[in-house]
């Protein structure tokens, strides 16, 4: 019982620098990595919650975290490339001040 | 049959990419099949009251459980009507290169918004929101420019942090509940454990749904889009994040969050205000559309405390209205706005004198849609205002009712003043290209069917009755 | 076909359908169209008036939102107002096809107008508060794009203006109606008023609401110090001016006051707390203030907006008299008033548009010019005085009488008064027109007086001012049914 709140302790913990970094970076990489992190940390936490002592551990979060790691792909790629093509335009690899 | 309404749409997004030169038709044609398929739902669901579907047969907690009710149906509806007027117009709108990208990004998007309000688990919203959240960032680039890239990317990244926070939110739910299922969750107890986990999810979904102070993303993501992918994004993308917030709040959380909800009425107080007096400073027409949506939202979270004081649903239909309302006259005004761009080459306020004589019929679209949003009679925002101020009155809470009235002749300074530009005597010598009709007669129908809604009130009602809000799911 | 459901609907939709179908329309087929739609308008007030006057009851009832219905009836107190925009609708019309000879964006021009004529007629026949509301706020929208038809900037700082009173007014108003809902369900326009049963337990919110309902009509009726829009709005082209004072925004306002009072708290209920004590007094301050402000003026459009802002007043003044003879006095000017200032807004058109005439100053020796208008000027001036013959004698005598029995004797004081200030701004300006020489700038004659689309509307207003006051107290004449709605008001 006792791993189960180390597992869930370094989620949060892990959610928490994650999120500290996505805030405070300025560089477009950076923050794609501190919201991968984040993604990470909420597995961390899906599949701490899957275990079920003696017996086979849950399945639910289980599909849930295979999901997710599919989904986080895609966004990834996503950012990627749009940081990619901002680069590309403007030469910098963070988002301008610009205010509307 | 349910199913298909779904399924439609990704897999025309499929033709549509392997095979561009027939986009614009298979966009069509999936935008009236779908449209057909909605209007046969709601009919059997108006008939035989709300119903669950579960795909390939799966129960749950395993399978994947698709409902339907009056909330749903709705919305559904709303997604419909717009997205078939929106089509009509890209259609006409974009040329070759563009269209290539936008038809299967759009089919993606509605497939995704289709999915999100059948779901019933919250997994399943959390794809869905994703899919949603990643076709609208994708959709927003199409236009090329340094100034839509850089809006993408605030945009995905928030997109992707507020998914991040729903998703916590859903993992701390299932930790405590083991299910996923909407069905089984209603009327959870307020445990610091669910409340921990309904914060991350509002959180997440404010920030999607770009309320005040979370709305940073919103203005310039609209305002550089073109104007169908902007018609989208205000008026059917954001209302996906804040139907889910609505579906947390009324039916899975229930009675004991009525004091909560007035933080939630707090921010739209403040995003009405913000957004209001932020627009009337704008010098650029879309700027200033992209604010109006960000003060009309906040109607949207002043509802919410009201849904639940009281026994009459006039605060929900209120809500209802407004976001059907508002989706129709926010996307007849950007599509005029882009006619405006089109036949003027910018958006400068300051260089649109005289667009009454030069573009009637598209002057003609901004007044209508400036009278719903302004929730004057006789249009849908109006009906929707009447509710949301009788709700306000009703229960007691005064502030919000003057505030809402006062978020009204906001709308009106502000959408007005672009009329007043519009009647001036035209300056001569403006160089203006010419604008199809037809495209302008489609936001002018979108703009009608904002004011036709508020005068049909009670087959419209009709529609959202099964599954009433107050008594939750069966 | 069910007469009684379709007639009121019908008399609002043909207005609506000739408004719409003139946007697209131009020159000799909108006129025509125009002019049609206005007669087949004035045909369908007669049948709904001779029905109503015979006791048929034409109500159109629509759903709305669930438990409020779209209301609309024919009865007396509607009836004589939409008579009133009826008749004046089609001769302002062509009035108007004369006046903007060769103007732009015309299509648009009578296309609004008639908006508004239907806005100002679903007004009259409204049978609930939600009803009114609709139809008022449908007023501000269709009158707006009249104001700033000109396009100047001086004509869009005006539309402003009066778009910020009348929008602000119309969110009292809302917030008024909707706070008594909650309070009384749907109300129902119903002579004496439903509010009875709640007086002891409400009274604060009673009060308010009155405020808060009186509000957006107290800006439409220009009551002081909410009249600010009026001279502004006067920027507008003559007819619209013309609309504007005689038939729809004033007289709406003023029609407002009378439904609150009459028909939502009932004569008792107004008189309690001092609500129509408050009422009086503020007419009666806005009467002067009016007339003052009107002698300043050399504009002779602002002149008579002035004047607009002080008559208007008499309606409320005799409404919150609240005895039969005071009500006769406000109702009738209603009618009186309208036929009254249009006459002399016709003729201030044709001095504009044929002599080139905008200020009192320049008016020296135009009668010799143009007689028959001057001759209509001259009538109405003294109906606005209140001489005899004139229809405005009869309302001003019955003010004055509705003054005395309610025991307040200085409002015979007042309408002296007022009434030596309208002589001490309009007899200059018919002395001047009559019998100082010509200013040598005058343009040279083209004919008689102004062209006949302009003449015969002023003329024909100006006969009529004459007649309502002479024929009276024949039947149907809009005394005769004052009387009659006065007595069920008030016995």
């Amino acid at each position: 019982m006792i791993t189960i709140y180390i597992y869930l302790t370094a989620a949060v913990a892990l959610f928490a620098i994650a999120l500290a970094g996505l805030l405070l970076t300025r560089h477009l990489l950076r923050k794609i990595l501190a919201l991968n992190v984040m993604g990470s940390a909420i597995f961390l936490l899906l599949v701490a919650i899957a275990y079920r002592g003696p017996e086979a551990p849950d399945p639910v979060p289980h599909a849930m975290v295979v999901t997710g790691i599919v989904v986080a792909f895609a966004s990834t790629a996503l950012a990627v490339a749009l940081a990619r093509h901002i680069h590309a335009e403007t030469g910098m690899v963070h988002l301008p001040e610009e205010q509307a | 049959m349910i199913a298909w309404i779904i399924w439609l749409p990704f897999v025309g997004a499929v033709l549509c990419y392997l095979e561009p030169r027939i986009a614009r038709l298979v966009g069509l044609a999936v935008a009236v099949l779908t449209l057909i398929s909605i209007g046969q739902l709601s009919a059997e669901v108006m008939r035989n009251g709300a119903y669950s579907y579960p795909m390939g047969g799966w129960l749950a907690p395993l399978g994947i459980t698709l409902w339907a009710d009056g909330l749903a149906v709705w919305m559904l509806l709303l997604n419909a009507v717009v997205g078939l007027g929106v089509s009509l117009f890209a259609s006409g709108y974009f040329k070759a290169p563009a269209a290539k990208h936008f038809w299967p990004l759009w089919l993606l998007l509605w497939g995704g918004l289709n999915g999100l309000y059948l779901s019933a688990d919250l997994f399943n919203l959390f794809v869905t929101l994703e899919v949603v959240g990643l076709t609208a960032v994708a959709l927003v680039t199409l236009s090329r420019e340094r100034i839509a890239l850089t809006a993408a990317m605030r945009y995905l990244l928030a997109a992707i942090f507020g998914s991040l926070a729903y998703l916590l939110g859903v993992a701390l739910i299932y930790a405590q509940h083991s299910t996923l299922s909407l069905l089984l969750l209603a009327d959870l107890n307020t445990t610091p454990g669910t409340l921990l986990a309904l914060a991350l999810m509002t959180f997440g979904l404010l920030l999607k749904t770009a309320i005040f102070p979370f709305h940073f993303w919103l203005p310039l993501a609209h305002a550089s889009a073109p104007a169908p992918v902007s018609a989208l994004l205000s008026a059917l993308v954001v209302k996906a994040s804040y139907y889910l917030l609505l579906r947390l709040w009324l039916f899975t959380y229930g009675d004991g969050l009525a004091a909560a909800a007035q933080v939630l009425a707090l921010l739209g107080a403040a995003a009405l205000l913000y957004g209001s007096l932020q627009a009337f400073r704008q010098r650029r027409l879309k700027l200033l559309v992209a604010y109006s949506t960000v003060a009309q939202l906040g109607y949207l979270c002043l509802a919410l405390p009201l849904m639940f004081i009281g026994t009459s649903a006039a605060a929900y239909h209120g809500a209802l209205y407004h976001a059907l309302a508002h989706a129709l006259s926010k996307a007849a005004l950007f599509l005029a706005a882009g006619l405006v761009l089109q036949a003027y080459g910018h958006d400068r306020l300051s260089g649109l004198r005289g667009m009454a004589t030069h573009l009637p019929i598209t002057t003609f679209t901004v007044a209508l849609a400036a009278v719903s949003l302004a929730g004057l009679p006789p249009s849908g925002g109006f009906i929707a205002k009447w509710w949301l101020v009788t709700a306000a009155i009703d229960s007691g809470q005064w502030v919000w009712a003057l505030i809402m009235l006062a978020g009204g002749l906001f709308s009106a300074l502000y959408l007005f003043r672009v009329l007043v530009i519009a009647l001036l005597e035209p300056r001569s010598g403006a160089a203006l290209h010419p604008v199809p009709r037809g495209l302008e007669l489609i936001a002018l129908a979108l703009a009608l069917l904002a004011i036709l809604i508020g005068l049909r009130t009670p087959e419209l009602l009709a529609l959202l009755a099964p599954g009433l809000p107050l008594g939750g799911p069966p | 076909m069910n007469w009684d459901f379709w007639l009121p609907l019908l008399v609002l939709l043909s207005s609506l359908a000739t408004g719409l179908l003139i946007f697209t329309l131009q020159g000799r087929l909108r006129n025509l169209l125009n002019l049609t739609g206005a007669a087949v308008t004035l045909v369908l007030v007669a049948i709904g008036g001779v029905g109503a006057l015979r006791g048929a009851e034409h109500e159109t009832r629509l759903p709305l939102l669930p438990g409020h219905d779209l209301l609309l009836r024919i009865e007396p107190i509607g009836l004589m107002f939409v008579a009133l925009a009826a008749v004046l609708w089609f001769l302002t019309t062509l009035y108007a096809i004369g006046y903007l000879e060769g103007s732009p964006n015309r299509s648009r021009f009578f296309g609004f107008f008639s908006i508004c004529i239907t806005a100002t007629m679903g007004i009259a026949l409204s049978g609930n508060l939600l009803t009114f509301v609709i139809f008022f706020e449908l007023l501000t929208l269709a009158t707006y794009p009249l104001v700033v038809h000109p396009g100047t900037r001086e004509a869009m700082r005006a539309g402003a203006i009066y778009l910020t009173y009348t929008l602000i007014g119309g969110a009292a108003l809302l917030l008024g109606v909707i706070w008594l809902y909650t309070l009384a369900g749907p109300v129902e326009f119903t002579r004496g008023g439903t509010l009875a049963p709640l007086a002891d337990s409400h009274q604060g919110a009673l009060i308010a609401i009155f405020f808060l309902l009186i509000g957006a009509p107290a800006v439409k009726a220009a009551l002081v110090p909410l009249h600010g829009w009026l001279p502004l709005a006067m920027v507008a082209p003559v007819p619209v001016s013309a609309l504007l004072h005689a038939v729809a925004v004033v007289k709406a306002g003023a029609f407002g006051i009378m439904r609150v009072v009459f028909d939502v708290y009932g004569v008792e209920l107004s008189a309690a707390w001092g609500l129509s004590g408050v009422l009086l007094l503020w007419a009666a301050a806005t009467i002067l203030y009016g007339s003052l402000q009107a002698l300043k003026q050399d504009d002779l459009k602002r002149r008579l907006a002035y004047s607009t802002v002080s008559q208007l007043s008499y309606i409320a003044l005799g409404v919150a008299l609240l005895g039969p003879l005071g009500i006769i006095g406000g109702l009738v000017h209603l009618v009186h008033h309208g036929i009254t200032k249009i006459t002399l807004f016709f003729a201030a058109g044709n001095l504009a548009e044929t002599m080139g005439i905008y200020r009192v100053s320049k008016v020296d020796g135009v009668g010799r010019r143009l007689p028959w208008s001057m001759t209509a000027f001259t009538v109405a001036a003294m109906g606005m005085i209140g001489l005899p013959p004139t229809a405005g004698f009869i309302s001003k005598w019955y003010l004055a009488l509705g003054g005395l029995e309610q025991g307040l004797p200085w409002i015979v004081g007042l309408l002296v008064l007022s009434g030596l200030l309208n002589a001490a701004y309009f007899l200059p300006v018919v002395y001047r027109a009559w019998f100082m020489p010509p200013k040598p700038e005058f343009p040279a004659a083209t004919g008689q007086d102004a062209p006949w689309r302009m003449l015969v509307p002023t003329l024909a207003t100006g006969l009529l001012s004459l007649l309502l006051g002479l024929f009276a107290f024949s039947p149907y004449s809009p005394l005769v049914l004052a009387q009659e709605i006065a007595a069920g008001i008030s016995p």
